[in-house]
């Protein structure tokens, strides 16, 4: 009855084909094409150590939001608050250097770990157990998180001189040519990305966003697995909120706004379904970088940088559409091979 | 207890086991044994409380009653997990896997084979994969995605995830609706592997043939009752749809007579490829006419078509000679159709609004002076359709949602009488309405018909078809297989027509 022997083939071919048809592989082709034409622009942009370093470094904090959100987004459920989570993590962790001026970096970086995982697990409990929409609960989240921070920092600022000199070094200093930042962001983005694809509880991730009925059907933990994406998810974005402190040597009641949409369009873009059940950090990653890269590259090209949140927008909406029609067509080439097989 | 004295216990025995749902008792009296080494069968008529049951054992609902054992012991399921890992089961009509995932993955889900760092192997849950479609003898591709795959083969996925648990109970709730003759084929020819294999199976089916076929054993259902069990071997066609359907059925419904005139409604030959064929009937002014027929036959798509709501690919409708134009609800409603839909919560009504907004809902035009549609335009006509129709309302403005499923209904249908319609097409009219707002329905369509209304009524339940109906047009699988005429209806002649196709289906 088997009419498909190609499927079967596996080895170098296969693994090609496999590269050449990822999601992945467009996002990361139109990340480097950005990046040539704004080096033939002005070789600076890459080959300068502050060229260098700006496109490995700006896109850090988008990244590990964007590989919290992927996984939310995974599960079918979006988490808009980490943006606020971000903020709300950066000001406590400033507070704790205010209160304790020699506190060792580690107990900042679990300071900043926790916040995030407790926040994010407010907002898994009321989506899990209240069963209210992500949508509406992180809505929600987002003021009440950012009003707890403009509550407790009013108009006061965290600047370089409450954080000691060693913590803010780390914002800014590489080992070899790779800034400190960017190794941490890479480190997460390979335990999320092995993590997603090879245990038990990621690919149960990919199953309750494929099909939530299914997976309660099949006897999944699907509660648990949507906890379990909510509280990464913030506890990734309180890390963000750490780095920030470090990377920008201060912070406000009002850091990280905004970062939650680009959060979303990063994970999109890089080709995690908005819909859930598919994509990979790998993607958000890209994502990631690409939107980042666009922005850095527009005034060096030329286009004012008013032009770059449309420019974000459209990316969004080709990414959608992209996905729509993708989706389209291998149903339908499914759908002919399986037809095929039973002839 | 009957099994007692046996050496061992059956492998799933259901006793006296109820479930209600709210008021509504879905079922009263499930009683079921499963064998280890036998296909069982459970038979029934829609409603009769199988798939009640088949969720009780799948841990999808917990019974209020009665007794479950699985090889003489007392369990409850709490999830589908827990059923699960007891080793059962469930494969459903429409199986529901993860359509973003592999064919592999869709089988081990949950419960993948793993290496170090408890790391998913991948290359041994292929293999695995391929071991288990290689025993059911299928070829599908373990790597492809799930999406796409036709319904057969999604049964074989579940089948195949039932034997890597090496489940022991199996039930097949509906298993062969959706199949060709040559899937069926490939799935009995599994399903009697496994049972040689000593498994419990248990096989739920409208097709007669199909369980003479293949069962060894027989449970048949009525109102959420256990009516008898025993061997096929010992049953027949005949008795099996006796006992299906078997009741009292003329005290319950009095249609009044009327008198039948000139055609309303003729349907000439409307077919939509792979959902109805050659549908030929008519409707006279004053006639009840019931399509009859299981859930699935394209009874509702049938009246859909009629309606416009649906599309039919040929043949013709006419109202009163004139031709009704396909597709246009809109037209349909101006020439005099109604339809009360079998969803009538979503459907028929809009649940936020007043009982007299929605009861002028299909004349607001007609109704409102100069585009605007105040309260004193709609509340009279409410109020005469609201008393005739005995509308249990506090009053015309108490939004619908709150009323009883019984009173939604009479909006739903003084919606259509307000536009003065010459055929009306009532859909499941009493689905989960009380047995008291009931006959206040059936009072109301014959009193219609004997107004010269033609009405054409779908419904799943025998008596109220039997009781009702002028003329009885029974659907198999999208056919008309039998027009019986009142006098010739019987349970037994309608469940027949009902469950085979061959009748007229040349």
């Amino acid at each position: 009855m088997t009419a498909t022997g190609m499927p079967h083939r596996a080895g170098f071919g296969a693994g090609v084909g496999r590269v050449f048809r990822a999601r992945e592989t467009g996002i990361l082709i139109a990340f480097l094409a950005v990046t040539a034409i704004a080096t033939g622009v002005n070789p600076t942009f890459v080959f300068s150590t502050d060229g260098w370093r700006n496109l490995l470094l700006t896109p850090t904090l988008l990244i590990l939001l964007a590989i919290g959100e992927a996984m939310v987004i995974i599960t079918r459920n979006v988490d808009l608050s980490v943006g606020s989570i971000f903020g709300l993590s950066a000001w406590t962790c400033g507070q704790v250097y205010l209160a304790f001026p020699h506190a060792p970096i580690v107990v900042i970086f679990i300071v900043g770990i926790v916040c995030g995982a407790l926040l994010g697990l407010v907002n898994g409990l009321i989506v899990t157990i209240a069963k209210v929409p992500a949508l509406v609960v992180t809505l929600g989240t987002l003021y009440i998180y950012r009003g707890i921070a403009v509550l407790w920092a009013g108009s006061n600022l965290i600047d370089p001189d409450n954080l000691p000199s060693d913590f803010q070094s780390l914002g800014h200093t590489s080992i070899w040519i790779i800034p400190k930042l960017t190794i941490i962001a890479v480190v997460v983005a390979v335990i999320a990305g092995w993590a997603l694809r090879n245990l038990r509880a990621g690919r149960e991730m990919y199953a309750i966003g494929s099909d939530p009925a299914a997976a309660t059907l099949y006897g999944l933990r699907t509660r648990r697995r949507v906890l379990t994406a909510f509280i990464l998810s913030g506890a990734l974005a309180g890390l963000t909120g750490v780095l920030f402190l470090s990377y920008n040597a201060g912070a406000s009641s009002q850091s990280g706004s905004g970062y939650e949409l680009l959060a979303v369009a990063a994970a999109v873009v890089g080709g995690v379904a908005i819909f859930g059940g598919s994509g990979t950090i790998l993607g958000a990653v890209i994502g990631a970088l690409l939107l980042n890269t666009i922005s850095n590259a527009l005034p060096v090209v030329g286009i004012p940088d008013v032009w770059q949140q449309a420019i974000t927008g459209a990316l969004i909406i080709a990414a959608i559409i992209l996905d729509r029609v993708l989706l389209l067509r291998s149903t339908r080439k499914l759908v002919i091979a399986e037809e095929a097989s039973h002839v | 207890m009957s099994d007692e004295g046996r050496v061992a216990p059956p492998v799933l025995l259901l006793s006296q086991v109820a479930k209600s749902f709210g008021a509504v008792v879905a079922l009263k009296n499930g009683t079921l044994t499963l064998e280890g080494g036998s296909i069982h069968a459970l038979v029934g008529e829609n409603g009769a409380g199988k798939s009640t049951i088949v969720k009780i054992i799948a841990g999808l609902y917990q019974r209020d009653s009665g007794e479950m054992q699985l090889r003489g012991e007392t369990v409850d399921f709490k999830t589908t997990a827990e059923a699960k890992s007891a080793g059962i089961a469930v494969i459903y009509q429409e199986p529901t896997l993860f359509p973003d995932l592999s064919v592999t993955e869709n089988i081990f889900m949950g419960r993948q084979p793993v290496k170090s760092l408890r790391r998913i192997d991948r290359a041994q849950m292929r293999r695995n994969a391929l071991d288990l479609f290689a025993r059911l003898g299928v070829g599908i591709d373990p790597d492809r995605p799930a999406r796409g795959l036709s319904i057969a083969d999604q049964q074989i996925i579940e089948i195949a995830k039932a034997i890597s648990l090496d489940a022991r109970v199996l039930i097949m709730d509906e298993p062969t609706a959706a199949l060709s003759g040559i899937e069926v084929d490939r799935l009995f020819t599994i399903a009697r592997a496994l049972r040689d294999e000593g498994r419990a199976i248990a096989f739920i089916s409208h097709r007669f043939d199909e369980i003479f076929a293949l069962c060894d054993t027989i449970t048949v259902m009525r109102d959420g009752e256990f009516i008898s069990s025993g061997p096929i071997a010992e049953t027949s066609v005949e008795i099996m749809v006796r006992q299906m359907v078997g009741r009292d059925i003329e005290q319950l419904f009095p249609k009044e007579p009327a008198e039948i005139g000139e055609p309303v409604l003729e349907v000439d030959r409307i077919t939509e490829p792979g959902v109805f064929h050659d549908i030929t009937f008519n409707v006279r002014s004053g006639e009840i006419v019931a399509l009859a027929g299981l859930v699935g036959a394209g009874r509702s798509e049938v009246a859909r078509a009629i309606f416009g709501v649906d599309p039919y690919k040929t043949g013709s409708v006419k109202l009163n000679g004139k031709t009704v134009p396909k597709r246009d609800p809109a037209s349909s409603m101006r020439a005099g159709i109604g339809l009360v839909p079998e969803d009538r919560r979503g459907q028929g009504l809009v649940m936020g609004f007043s009982v007299a907004w929605n009861t002028t809902l299909a004349i607001r035009k007609r109704l409102a002076r100069a585009g605007i549609l105040t309260p004193s335009l709609e509340n009279p006509v409410a109020a005469r359709w609201a008393s005739a129709l005995q509308v249990k309302a506090s009053a015309l403005s108490t939004e619908v949602g709150t009323l009883s499923g019984g009173n939604q209904q009479k909006v739903v249908m003084a919606k259509w009488l307000a536009t003065a319609p010459k055929l009306l097409i009532v859909d499941e009219p009493t689905r989960g309405i009380d047995v008291g707002t009931k006959s206040d329905i059936h009072r109301l369509i014959s009193q219609l018909a004997g107004e010269g209304l033609g009405v054409l009524m779908i419904s799943s339940e025998l008596p109220e078809v039997l009781g009702m109906a002028d003329r009885v047009l029974v659907m198999h699988e999208g056919r008309i297989t039998a027009e019986l005429d009142r006098a010739d209806a019987t349970s037994e002649s309608v469940m027949f027509a009902a469950t085979h196709g061959t009748a007229a289906s040349a």
